[in-house]
């Protein structure tokens, strides 16, 4: 158990004040917009929670946040095991490893217009390498035309874009696994699935754990890439949350309804990512006490 | 090592870095073409080669001086977000104390809010403060998604560090400051890298907030390029060009934090 120090406050305290500075008043600010009317910026009148019932009976919101979540769990489940077994097959050592951490570093440094624009380009059958590729070997592919190429486009793009953030993380959290593990590992012959299985993952968790919910929360409010990309077609194929939300917003200017819905949204990112911490806390305390007993 | 696994190793890893690599190549490609070249036909090199796209950038000062911008705000931020996040992450990893989870759980929901949220009350915000079109500002707006990120990474590493090496220390005689610059932070190296060169990234590639609270002084590099959409058309060939300058400053960071994420622990420093 760690010791209770109230003091341990002072040091979080800096952190307390940088992030409530940019986080307090404009939450304040669209609580407010998300009771009222506001017809203009001198008119508003309170409308209570009438917004919030607005939003919950949307038939569209609720189409956009099945979609959402399916692609946030597609996103997951391709991403996280593929970073996994990324930073188990990085070289460790030497210039070769130097190389390899910048190559994939290189796709999470392009701004994320430019991912979509690149994507755009790369994508078409008649000028890009993908999509000349995939019709030279036969495929009828188009983002344009079919919904599922289309998603599985925006699918593929995010996991090239956003793995090496899993990489990485896994990554640096291998290298800092004490040598005297593996030294023990191999007094024991355990066999290499025993130490990803008893060294490797249980010593990767806290980082794997801020893998998973940064993938989970950033997948969740994906905006800028699939709306360069498609647009949110062909139809609402890949309209995920954001994009209806700010079409919501900017479209018909309600800021009212616009700010109800963001807390809506945000209270629903919240609870799922509340449940993906909590769930992965308790498979480490599960894994922790079965490694005393075992 | 076994030599068949090895080998497949190896191939995983190569086939991931062609596909990592070739998007990428697509727009160094694009970058060396013309726009009539890149929308009239397929080539896997430039048939009319050009340096044109990158002259473009580097003497028209209202693209140039993006690049300056950014760096100056995002380089701000990073270091405001590791330094703050160091004794916080610290403290969560090493003490309980009152509503210790609730603070540390509530720091990650601020990144939970769509950016757009925020847009309109930061805008009032910092006008009203009389910040607007300073790095200082958007350099502020960006620690509200990094500083949670930069706390969360580093305690996870922190925690990985046993409990006994501070005791340890403090028996040897050592004062808090001292150990945790002299042990502890060669320890988690690691993770200090990782969490600088990602503050670094989130910064680099933000858009929306960067350019809401900049018009001119500040304007970075990302809001430069939303500029290549005009009316006669996308201006890919520049685009291109300026997506791939925008990737070289994060790569020269990550090419000086490799140590720091390859190395990780060292033992024999305790």
């Amino acid at each position: 158990m760690k010791p209770v120090n109230q003091k341990a406050w002072f040091l979080v305290l800096p952190v307390f004040f940088c992030v409530a500075f940019s986080a307090i008043l404009p939450l304040m600010t669209v609580v407010n917009y998300s009771v009222q009317d506001i017809i203009s910026p001198e008119r508003r009148v309170f409308v209570g929670v009438e917004w919030f019932a607005a939003v919950m009976r949307d038939q569209e919101l609720h189409e956009a946040l099945w979609r959402q979540l399916g692609f946030s769990l597609a996103v997951l489940a391709v991403e996280i095991p593929l970073g996994i077994a990324l930073a188990l097959s990085m070289p460790a050592q030497g210039w070769k490893s130097s190389a390899v951490l910048v190559i994939v570093a290189l796709s999470l440094l392009i701004p994320w217009n430019v991912v979509g624009t690149i994507w755009q380009i790369f994508g078409r059958a008649d000028i890009g390498l993908l999509g000349a590729t995939l019709q030279w070997l036969g495929v009828d592919y188009s983002y344009t035309g079919s919904s599922t190429d289309a998603w599985l486009t925006v699918l593929i793009m995010d996991v090239w874009h956003w793995t090496p953030l899993v990489a990485l993380l896994a990554f640096a959290g291998l290298r800092s696994i004490p040598d005297a593990y593996y030294q023990a590992a191999r007094i024991d012959g355990a066999s290499k699935f025993a130490v990803f299985r008893y060294i490797q993952l249980p010593k990767m968790r806290g980082v794997l754990m801020i893998a998973v919910l940064l993938r989970f929360m950033d997948s969740f409010m994906i905006y800028t890439e699939p709306f360069v990309l498609t647009g949110g077609g062909p139809g609402n194929a890949t309209t995920f949350l954001s994009q209806y939300l700010t079409q919501k917003a900017v479209g018909q200017f309600d800021l009212g309804p616009a700010a109800a819905f963001s807390l809506i949204y945000f209270l629903i990112i919240l609870l799922l990512c509340f449940i993906l911490y909590n769930w992965m806390q308790a498979l480490g305390k599960a894994e922790r006490t079965e490694a005393q007993h075992g | 090592m076994d030599e068949r696994r090895f080998k497949k190793r190896t191939i995983f890893l190569i086939a991931y870095l062609l596909f990592a690599l070739l998007p990428i190549y697509w727009m160094v490609n694009m970058s060396f073409k013309t726009n009539s070249e890149i929308l009239s036909s397929f080539s896997f090199f430039p048939q009319q080669f050009t340096w044109d796209n990158y002259k473009t950038i580097f003497t028209d000062a209202s693209w140039y001086s993006g690049y300056i911008n950014s760096l100056i705000y995002v380089g701000i931020n990073t270091v405001i977000s590791v330094a703050v996040a160091l004794p916080a992450a610290y403290a969560f990893s090493r003490y309980s104390f009152l509503g210790d989870k609730h603070v540390f759980f509530w720091l990650l929901t601020n990144r939970m809010t769509p950016p757009a949220v925020f847009l309109l009350p930061f805008f009032q915000l910092y006008t009203t403060l009389g910040m607007m079109d300073t790095h200082i500002a958007v350099a502020l707006a960006h620690l509200l998604f990094n500083v949670p990120l930069a706390v969360w990474i580093l305690e996870g590493f922190m925690s990985g560090i046993p409990r006994e090496i501070d005791e340890t220390a403090y028996i040897d005689g050592y004062s808090f400051p001292r150990f945790f610059v002299m042990i502890f932070l060669p320890l988690i190296k690691a993770g200090v890298g990782v969490a600088a060169f990602f503050c670094f990234m989130f910064s680099w590639v933000e858009l929306l907030l960067a350019r809401t609270l900049t018009s001119v002084n500040a304007k970075p590099i990302v809001a430069t390029m939303t500029r290549t959409v005009s009316a006669s058309g996308m201006d890919w060939a520049t685009l291109a060009a300026a997506g791939t300058l925008t990737i070289v400053p994060g790569a020269i960071v990550i090419w000086f934090v490799r140590h720091y994420i390859a190395k990780g622990f060292a033992m024999g420093r305790v």
